[in-house]
């Protein structure tokens, strides 16, 4: 049985169809890879299966359950967390103070909360930065932080926005690792990712999105070959080549 | 730590045994205003909801209060509370709409400012409620009508009041409550992405907030023996009420505290000798400039600048 | 319904609009190219008043000509306001930008409560007495002459803003700091013009007003009250939703205060902005922004 069903999936910016009529399966324990040309709509299926968003249309199932109108503090703790592409840490909280706040949504007891925190930050790889404001981290480890957070708030579903742009190819290494980690514990997870050397290697599945449709969905091998892929992803080349 | 807050308790407790009268005055304000900066704290400081219009609680508690008691013969303890009450209500209509309607920094600054001037001027407008004289309350010295021979007594009130705000701020920070309402204020979205209902806490902390505003305004229109709707309700009131946990250092919990000892003495100083002879306005002006000043130089305030230097000397010594 | 009471209503509220389209437009130039709300906009119009006051008392210079002298001294104080205080924290928290603003505003009101006392005044001018007739209603020939100062004063400074290349440039830096911050403008130059510009038009704003609206320091909430309604309502930023939007919140004054007692009014102002607030979402010309 799958974990996370969306069917019919559409939201509109003015005239622009962000996301036209996506269906999208995550089966229990899956790890699908979510990728597409920037502007592909991406983001944007994120924020709606994470209630940032209200589609125009379409059903999203978590679990059995319908999820669309729900607040995202009520999916979250229904069991599906996400990260922002953009990174956003508490800045003036610790590292542990941070995951805290997520640890909160399974263990009302702040001192519960606090011993869950510290697992989460020590599985992550901060455990010697617990008490070093995020404000100051380097951007490795605020996305570890973000990756750590949502990780504390005991998903069952994990949703991941590109948690290795920006890093250099030693720091993606160690978050494959971790990725792959947490997925081992019996995480779900769907990743969005530019790294297409990452995605290959961690997805079981994937889901090629450009212009808010589904043009191709299959094994990393397969899709690699697929010639719609390599169009849409052409087509990008050929427009950031293109004098603006 | 704890050492000292408790030596801190017993000398403020016995300290009424050796304060002129004059000096009595200064502490129960010191104590009231830290009371009201301590209950805008919690939605303002913890928070982060900038709201520069508490003095509507105080004004709504202050003539819930009176009112019951001129008319109906309620005592003001029990008033009080009902001042609370409403004073509650009304943060909760503000809130609802501030918080459903996503105003955010200017705009809810907006609201709240625009909440307590409808309030000042529909009280100054109400011929039941003393119009634009006010309303004033009788000295009776009866104890049950919250009025007393002794100036001591309002100072324990006061005192009272400051310690039981202090103590629901220290309970709300280290509970999920007060982690919840930080992770607001940094960032509302991330908060709301981890399974923190921003909308509830936010409320939350708005209603408890304005209940105590409104119990402090019961003790505000009895110590004082009279309510005009300029000064329950204006401006310069909800200034008083935010500078003192701004300067002392907003979200901590013995800002607001600290913020009143340093600033409730200047503004008594400056009211007194500027005060007089026409000078109106004068610790307003300091206020601004204060304000600025805080907001260049020390912009997280007062008390965590102290607790850093102290614990630096506290680490040289040993 | 007395329908001339009407006429008049609205025939003074569009000729007072002119004022408010002037302050409007300083408010949005400010918040459109920092994104800082100048919580002290209705206080430093004050200011203008008081100096078309000093000027009429002591010098017997007409508002009317001295509204020059108070536009430059209100550009001066706008500048010193930007390089001296909000130019320090333009990264900072938006809290510390909303404190600091809050805090000039709290200076500058009760300087002039210090300076000048709580009583209301008003500058005398001889355009003040005169009236003209149409047919039943009657024009305030210095409401007249008000209006069409203004409306000469925002022309002048639309065209700055559109036809000069230093106006473009901060046009270019309301749209898109970062962009020109990569174009090599000088983004501090640009701010400090701006924020002078914008209190230059409360400046003479206030001057102009000066003969027909009687004033005491406390009028600056008021009148900042009335510039977030009418930024607000034009769209946060937007030069001509400020200039249409002032003319309407005028009207809605104007005729309010024929339908409303006196002392309602500013019930009337205070309720209009919550419900503008409420209902904000892009204002009339607006973009949409926080």
């Amino acid at each position: 049985m799958s974990l996370l069903t969306a069917r019919g999936l559409a939201k509109r910016f003015g005239g622009l169809h962000a996301v036209a009529g996506l269906d999208l399966t995550v089966a229990r324990g899956e790890m699908l890879g979510l990728i597409g040309p920037n502007g592909a709509g991406k983001t944007t299926v994120f924020n709606l299966l994470s209630g940032f968003l209200t589609p125009d249309a379409g059903d999203i199932v978590l679990d059995g359950r319908s999820i669309v109108g729900l607040a995202p503090h009520a999916i979250c703790r229904l069991g599906l967390a996400r990260t922002f592409q953009i990174v956003r840490p508490f800045p003036r909280m610790t590292v542990l103070e941070n995951v805290r706040v997520g640890a909160l949504a399974r263990s009302p007891r702040a001192g519960e909360a606090l011993a869950r925190a510290r697992d989460v930050v020590a599985r992550v790889g901060l455990g010697t930065r617990e008490r070093v404001p995020a404000g100051a981290l380097t951007l490795a480890d605020r996305k570890r932080l973000e990756l750590a957070r949502a990780l504390a708030t005991g998903p069952a579903l994990l949703l991941l926005d590109e948690v290795m742009a920006g890093l250099n190819p030693t720091e993606i290494e160690t978050i494959i690792q971790l990725v792959r980690a947490i997925h081992e514990s019996g995480v779900s997870i769907l990743l969005i990712e530019h790294n297409m050397r990452a995605v290959m290697a961690l997805s079981q599945r994937i889901v090629v999105l450009s212009f808010g449709e589904r043009i191709a969905e299959g094994a990393p091998a397969d899709i690699a070959n697929h010639p719609k892929v390599i169009e849409a992803y052409l087509g990008e080349e050929y427009v950031r080549a293109a004098p603006a | 730590m704890k050492w000292a807050l408790a030596g801190g308790v017993v000398a403020l407790v016995a300290l009424p045994a050796v304060l002129s009268s004059y000096a009595l005055t200064l502490f129960i304000l010191i104590f009231f205003y830290g009371f009201l900066g301590q209950a805008w704290n919690i939605v303002g400081g913890y928070a982060g909801q900038l709201s520069a219009g508490h003095a509507a609680f105080v004004g709504v508690g202050g003539y819930t209060a009176t009112m019951l008691s001129i008319e109906l013969g309620l005592t003001p303890w029990v008033g009080m509370l009902v001042g609370g009450a409403l004073a509650a209500l009304l943060g909760a209509i503000i809130g609802y709409l501030g918080f459903r309607f996503g105003l955010r920094g200017f705009y809810f600054v907006l609201l709240t400012v625009a909440f307590a001037e409808i309030c000042r001027v529909a009280v100054s407008n109400i011929d039941a409620l003393g119009g634009p004289l006010g309303l004033y309350i009788t000295f009776t010295g009866n104890p049950r009508q919250f009025q007393f021979q002794d100036g001591r007594v309002y100072y324990y009130i006061a005192l009272a009041l400051m310690l039981l705000a202090t103590l629901i701020a220290w309970a709300i920070e280290r509970r999920r409550f007060g982690v919840y309402l930080a992770a607001i204020r940094e960032d509302e979205a991330a908060a709301e992405a981890l399974g923190v209902n921003a909308f509830k806490y936010k409320m939350l902390a708005m209603v408890v907030s304005s209940f105590l505003t409104g119990v402090g305004g019961t003790f505000y229109a009895f110590y004082l023996f009279s309510l005009q709707p300029n000064t329950l309700f204006g401006i310069p009131l909800s200034v008083e009420i935010i500078i003192r946990p701004i300067v002392g250092g907003a979200g901590t919990l013995f800002g607001p505290i600290l913020g009143s000892f340093i600033l409730t003495p200047l503004a008594e100083i400056s009211r007194r000798y500027l005060g007089q002879g026409g000078l109106y306005g004068a610790h307003l002006i300091a206020y601004g400039v204060l304000l600025i000043g805080v907001v260049l130089f020390l912009p997280e305030g007062a008390y965590p600048r102290l607790r850093r230097a102290l614990a630096r000397r506290a680490g040289a010594t040993r | 319904m007395d329908l001339t009471l009407v006429m008049q209503g609205v025939l003074s509220g569009l000729l007072f609009g002119g004022v408010y389209s002037l302050m409007a437009v300083g408010l949005t130039l400010i918040f459109g190219v920092m994104r800082v709300v100048n919580f002290a906009h209705g206080d430093m119009m004050v200011w203008g008043m008081y100096l078309a006051y000093m000027l009429a008392t002591r010098a017997g210079v007409d508002p009317y000509v001295s509204f020059l002298v108070c536009a430059a001294a209100l550009f001066a104080l706008g500048l010193l306001v930007q390089r001296g205080l909000v130019d320090r924290i333009v990264d900072a928290p938006h809290e510390m930008q909303i404190l600091l603003m809050l805090g000039v505003a709290l200076v500058l009101e009760n300087v002039a409560l210090l300076a000048f006392g709580p009583e209301p005044t008003r500058v005398r001018s001889p355009l003040a007495s005169a009236t003209l007739w149409l047919g039943p209603v009657f024009v305030d020939v210095a409401r007249l002459v008000t209006f069409l100062v203004a409306v000469t004063l925002t022309s002048a400074l639309g065209a700055f803003l559109y036809r000069t290349d230093l106006g473009r440039t901060i046009r270019a830096a309301a749209d898109n700091t970062y962009g020109a911050l990569v174009i090599g403008t000088d983004v501090r130059r640009v701010y400090a013009v701006a924020f002078g510009v914008g209190a230059a038009c409360v400046g003479a704003a206030g001057a102009l007003v000066s003969p027909i609206l009687p004033f005491q320091p406390s009028t600056g909430l008021s009148l900042s009250v009335a510039s977030f309604n009418i930024v607000i309502i034009g769209g946060m930023g937007s030069l001509l939703g400020a200039f249409v939007g002032g003319l309407l919140v005028s009207l809605a004054e104007s005729l309010g205060a024929v339908f409303l007692k006196p002392s309602l009014k500013e019930l009337f102002s205070f309720s209009l902005l919550i419900v503008i607030l409420l209902f904000r979402p892009a204002g009339l010309f607006g973009r949409r922004s926080a």
